[in-house]
Parts: structure tokens; C-alpha cells; sequence
């Protein structure tokens, strides 16, 4: 029944699927023979065989060095397909539609923050919602919600919850082109409470210290230097994202039959057709709402900072995408090609130059964030041409899971877990020690490695390595 | 057996059994339910009731929409289930009375983000019906 593809060697970074049987274009990963071996422990593989299999797929179809198993696409996959002749697949995208990070940078010094630590902690806890279904007591009334879902993060601007630099340190400036009528009043319904709350899961906020500099140049117009804080919000869509896969995950099997599928969530529409453009209208919709998520979360945070240091400053380094699809340019053969870019569980990562990069980075490449695990170091990289020869412009977005969440509840004590964590100074809060245990750091990859390959592959250099000082999760 | 927890990298996969396809898809109801509340202590109140409404174009679509169903009530109406007191299944269309309490009442911390097709299964074994679900977490 599960048949591990054969995967060739390439490079010390760099395997290859070779093309057989129904698959269009080979298998790319970027991994060491560490990573390699991880991957190999589940069925990463054959998910990335799967999605070879993908009409209009152009190049290959792509893991990145954090890739692990998802479904229908692994985690960490990328896929490209021709806008005129490819087709568009919420399984590419994931069910937490534009999960991802952003970095804020302060000119808070580690030792006042350190003096502070527990307090202000404890104010994150207390101030922003996090866990399961929690929402906030003020609803959005529908119409305010349409408006989030249509302008993103220019409507947390636009009343007060932001400062205009804000949208341009996001990708895409916060926003995207959609329409909030083709999201269903079901996926509205679950969204209306949940603006501005964290979730539950993986999702976390951080304080941070920058511990190592890889580059200096880089790292200073970045904005992050060794004696301040950070402070990084990793979540998503939530509930409203995943409805939005769910329903349109329905009307494509509905319209286009799961017949012929190597997998029934590798369901897809032509991006031309009518399904195709309102999936990409109604997503585009969801990632208005993640972005303005983490932008009401910072708004949280930057008012619990000016009460513990009110004259403290403090700018939006980057928001980056983690779970989306594109509609980006790229050289395909020499052509520039309109392209939808798939990346699920990947992050981009654009080099010097590219118009879709704010003017302030323009000349060096976008910041690539990458969240570690609870407790382990997160890295900030620089975009690079490479990446967009290699890779349609994609690196690595985590450390990827290698131990499902009953094991490590099985292996792991989350009274230890924090225990081990307080001796390495990082102060945690939790919903509870299960939900330590289960994002225990041993349940991850090594994100060290991850990086380590993303360098050396040269598709995201490294520019510093972020500490935890504090952590706050659902 | 109602169900059992079988091992999965990322997400949470189970399976659950039943002597009927109504039994069967409680259980997985009820499976869904400890994902989403374990570690909890007490046992969820029955104070409000409910009556859900689900189609699928095959059993296993009709499986993802029942299931689908828990998710979208906890987020829209702050909804846990605690008990399902009646299930019919006829012609891919369920309907089902359940009972359950305020979430905001309790304390858990496992977010279930969604349902999904992956190695998703309803078939029927001798004299028993299995379901076999992965969510993501």
C-alpha cells in the first residue's frame, strides 16, 4: 500500500524524485542526510510524488528543508502552476489559510525588559485570547467583518489600530484582492469573535533577545541589534481560514469528482474557472483576516509596552505568509510567466529587487522569519535570487514536527518541560502543561539544521538567531 | 472498543467502531470530542440542546460534514458537545439531536483547525461499521 518513492542524491543539500509513471515533473527536497532521514520516517515523499502527478505543474514539485508529512501536499511543499493552463488546490494551501509570523523590533533593552519579565508575561496572557474557540466578549458585526476580510490590515489602520508604515512591512502591504461575498456566512460565523486571539496549538507569541549575527549589514536595516528585544506572533486565519478550505474543498469535489486523485485532498479547480477564482478571491479574503489578526494582536502588545516602558519604540520588521498561493511572475525558460505559486508551510523568500518587496529592503531581499520551537532559537533570513532560479522564490518556514502530539504527551511532563526551560532563563505561560508537553522542543526538527540547509542551498541566508526570553502559548 | 488514537506525525488520527453507521459515527464524534477536550477534568454538563442537519455526497463526505459540524459550533456558538442523544442516517442525509454546554465553562487548550479527507475511511467490517478520520491540530 505506502511505497516510499525512490529519492537520488544530488548535492550534500539537494534530492531528487526522478519522473515516472504519472508524474509530470520530478520531485525536488531541499535536506542533509539528517533531515533526509526524517523525512523518510513518514510520507513526505510520496506526498511530494503526489503533487508531480498535478496538471500544469511546472519545474518540480518541491519540499523545503522542514518538510513533513500534511495532507494531500506535505507540509513545506511549494508548487507552481501557469496561470492560463494550471490549476488551483486548497490542499496546497492548507487549512490555516496565511498562518505566519511577524517580527517587531523595540529599542527596549534586554536587561529593563529582563527586570519586567514575569509581569509583562503575564499581561500578554492576561490581554490577548488564546485557546480553543476562545474568541473576544465584542463580536465584529458582519459588516465590520466584510470590511476586514476585503482591506486587511488597512482596515485595523484605518480605525486605529495601527500606523500606516505598518502595512507596507507586510507582504503584499496587508492586503489582498478579494471579494468578501464569496466567503461563506458560515466560515463569517466562526470568524466574527476570533480577531485579535492567538488560538490554540503551535501558535505562540515570543520575547526575544538577538543572541547571534550573521550579518551585520543586513541585520542593522532590519533593525535588530543584540542589546534590544523582539518580540515574534506566530498565528493564522483560524476558524474563518479553515472554513473557507473546507467549503470550497466541498464545491470542487462536488463540481470536478475525486476520481483519478492520488488523493482525495489534492482536489483542484483550473485557475481560470469560475470555482478556481473564487477559491483564490475567498482565500485572499482569509489572508486579509490573518494578516489583520497578528496586526490587532501587535496593537495588544505595543499598548502592554508603553505601560511597562512608556517611551519605548518599536517598528514592524516583516509579515510574512506561511500557508498561501500566489499569482507571482517568475523566469520560466527565460519567460517571464504569470505563475500560482503554492506554498504550504514555506515561506517567501524574494532576493534584491523584486517590486513585491517594500522599498526599504528592496535593494537586500525580504526578511525570511522563521519560528523554532517553544524554547529553541528562531532565525530571521534574508530572500535571495537564488531562491527564485531554485525554488519560485521559497525557503523553510519552522522546524517541522517529528513526533506526533500522543507521543510526546507519552514522552514528555510539561512540569519538566517548563522546569528545562526556566534553567535556560525562558520564562513560559501556557492554557496548560499538556499543551507544554505536546510543543515540547523534542517533538520538533532541528531548526539549526533547517537553517543550516536553507544557507547552503542559498535559497535563505542567514542574517541573526533569536532567544526566547519569554513565551506566551494557547 | 468506541474508538482509538493511532499514531500520526503532525496531526491526530482515529478510529472509531460501531455495530451500525449511526454508532460508528457518535463514536467518532465522541473521539473528536476528547482530541479537542482531553486533560479535561469533570465531565461536560448537559444543558443545551441542539439539532444538526448534515448531507454528503458519499459516506465519507457525510462523515467530514457531521464532524465539520462540532467544529463550527464551538467557534460560532462557544458550543461543546457532551452527549448525542438521538442519530439517523438515511440516504447520505444525518440528522441528530445533541446536547452539550457553554465551552466557555471549561478549560482546554486543543484547537482542532479542521476535518480532513486524508486516509479518511467508512467501511464496513463483518458485523461492524470503522471510521477512520485524521484532523488537523
Amino acid at each position: 500500500m505506502f511505497k516510499m518513492p525512490e529519492v537520488k542524491k544530488i548535492s550534500e543539500v539537494e534530492w531528487e524524485i526522478p519522473k515516472t509513471g504519472q508524474m509530470n515533473v520530478p520531485g525536488k527536497i531541499f535536506a542533509s542526510e539528517k533531515l533526509m532521514e526524517n523525512i523518510k520516517q513518514d510520507k513526505t515523499l510520496e506526498q511530494v510524488k503526489n503533487v508531480a502527478m498535478l496538471p500544469g505543474i511546472i519545474n518540480a514539485s518541491f519540499a523545503m528543508p522542514d518538510a513533513h508529512q500534511g495532507y494531500g501536499f506535505p507540509i513545506g511543499g511549494v508548487a507552481a502552476f501557469p496561470v492560463d493552463k494550471g490549476i488551483v488546490s486548497p490542499g496546497g494551501v492548507g487549512f490555516d489559510i496565511n498562518c505566519g509570523v511577524r517580527l517587531l523590533a523595540t529599542n527596549i533593552k534586554v536587561s529593563d525588559f529582563m527586570k519586567k519579565r514575569r509581569q509583562v508575561l503575564h499581561d500578554f496572557k492576561r490581554t490577548i485570547p488564546s485557546g480553543v474557540g476562545r474568541g473576544r466578549k465584542e463580536k465584529l458585526s458582519f459588516e465590520e467583518l466584510n470590511q476586514v476580510l476585503e482591506k486587511g490590515v488597512e482596515w485595523a489602520v484605518e480605525n486605529r489600530f495601527g500606523k500606516k508604515e505598518d502595512l507596507e512591512r507586510c507582504e503584499e502591504n496587508g492586503k489582498m484582492k478579494g471579494n468578501p461575498a464569496d466567503v461563506s456566512d458560515r466560515a463569517k460565523q466562526r470568524g466574527l469573535s476570533q480577531l485579535g486571539t492567538l488560538g490554540a496549538g503551535n501558535h505562540f507569541l515570543e520575547i526575544q533577545k538577538v543572541e547571534e549575527i550573521y550579518d551585520e549589514k543586513i541585520a542593522k536595516q532590519f533593525g535588530l541589534n543584540k542589546e534590544n528585544i523582539t518580540i515574534m506572533i506566530h498565528c493564522g486565519s483560524r476558524g474563518l481560514g479553515h472554513q473557507v478550505a473546507s467549503d470550497y474543498i466541498r464545491a470542487m469535489e462536488d463540481k470536478y469528482g475525486i476520481v483519478g486523485l492520488p488523493d482525495r485532498e489534492l482536489i483542484n479547480a483550473p485557475i481560470k474557472s469560475e470555482l478556481g477564482k473564487k477559491y483564490m478571491s475567498a482565500m485572499n479574503c482569509a489572508v486579509n483576516f490573518a494578516f489583520c489578526n497578528r496586526q490587532m494582536i501587535m496593537h495588544d502588545i505595543r499598548g502592554i509596552l508603553k505601560r511597562y516602558f512608556p517611551k519605548n519604540k518599536n517598528h514592524l520588521v516583516y509579515d510574512v505568509c506561511h500557508n498561501i498561493a500566489k499569482i507571482e511572475e517568475h523566469l520560466v525558460d527565460n519567460k517571464k510567466i504569470k505563475l500560482c505559486v503554492h506554498r504550504k508551510g514555506a515561506t517567501r523568500s524574494f532576493g534584491p529587487g523584486r517590486k513585491e518587496i517594500p522599498e526599504v529592503y528592496r535593494k537586500i531581499g525580504q526578511p525570511v522569519i522563521i519560528p523554532g520551537s517553544m524554547g529553541t532559537a528562531s532565525y530571521v533570513l534574508v530572500g535571495t535570487k537564488k531562491a527564485e532560479e531554485v525554488s519560485f522564490g521559497s525557503t523553510a518556514h519552522g522546524a517541522g514536527r517529528v513526533m506526533s502530539r500522543h507521543e510526546a504527551l507519552r514522552q514528555f511532563r510539561g512540569e519538566k518541560i517548563k522546569q528545562e526551560l526556566a534553567e535556560k532563563d525562558i520564562e513560559i505561560e501556557a492554557g496548560g502543561w499538556k499543551s507544554i508537553a505536546e510543543e515540547a522542543p523534542g517533538v520538533y526538527k532541528d531548526i539549526d539544521e533547517v537553517v543550516r540547509v536553507s544557507h547552503k542551498a542559498g535559497i535563505g541566508n542567514l542574517v541573526v538567531r533569536v532567544k526566547p526570553l519569554a513565551v506566551m502559548k494557547g | 472498543m468506541k474508538y482509538k488514537f493511532l499514531e500520526h506525525t503532525a496531526d491526530v488520527k482515529f478510529q472509531s467502531e460501531g455495530k451500525n453507521l449511526e454508532e460508528s459515527f457518535e463514536n467518532a464524534a465522541f473521539a473528536l470530542k476528547e482530541t479537542i477536550t482531553k486533560g479535561l477534568k469533570g465531565k461536560i454538563k448537559n444543558k443545551i440542546k441542539k439539532k444538526i442537519k448534515v448531507e454528503g455526497n458519499d459516506k465519507e463526505a457525510l462523515l467530514y460534514n457531521f464532524l465539520e459540524e462540532f467544529l463550527f459550533l464551538l467557534d460560532s456558538e462557544d458550543f461543546l458537545l457532551a452527549e448525542i442523544k438521538t442519530i439517523k442516517i438515511k440516504n447520505n442525509k444525518l440528522e441528530a439531536k445533541i446536547i452539550g454546554d457553554d465551552a466557555s465553562n471549561y478549560k482546554f487548550t486543543n484547537d482542532v483547525k479542521a476535518i480532513t479527507y486524508n486516509e479518511m475511511f467508512v467501511k464496513k467490517e463483518k458485523d461492524k461499521f470503522i471510521c477512520q478520520v485524521v484532523v488537523d491540530v
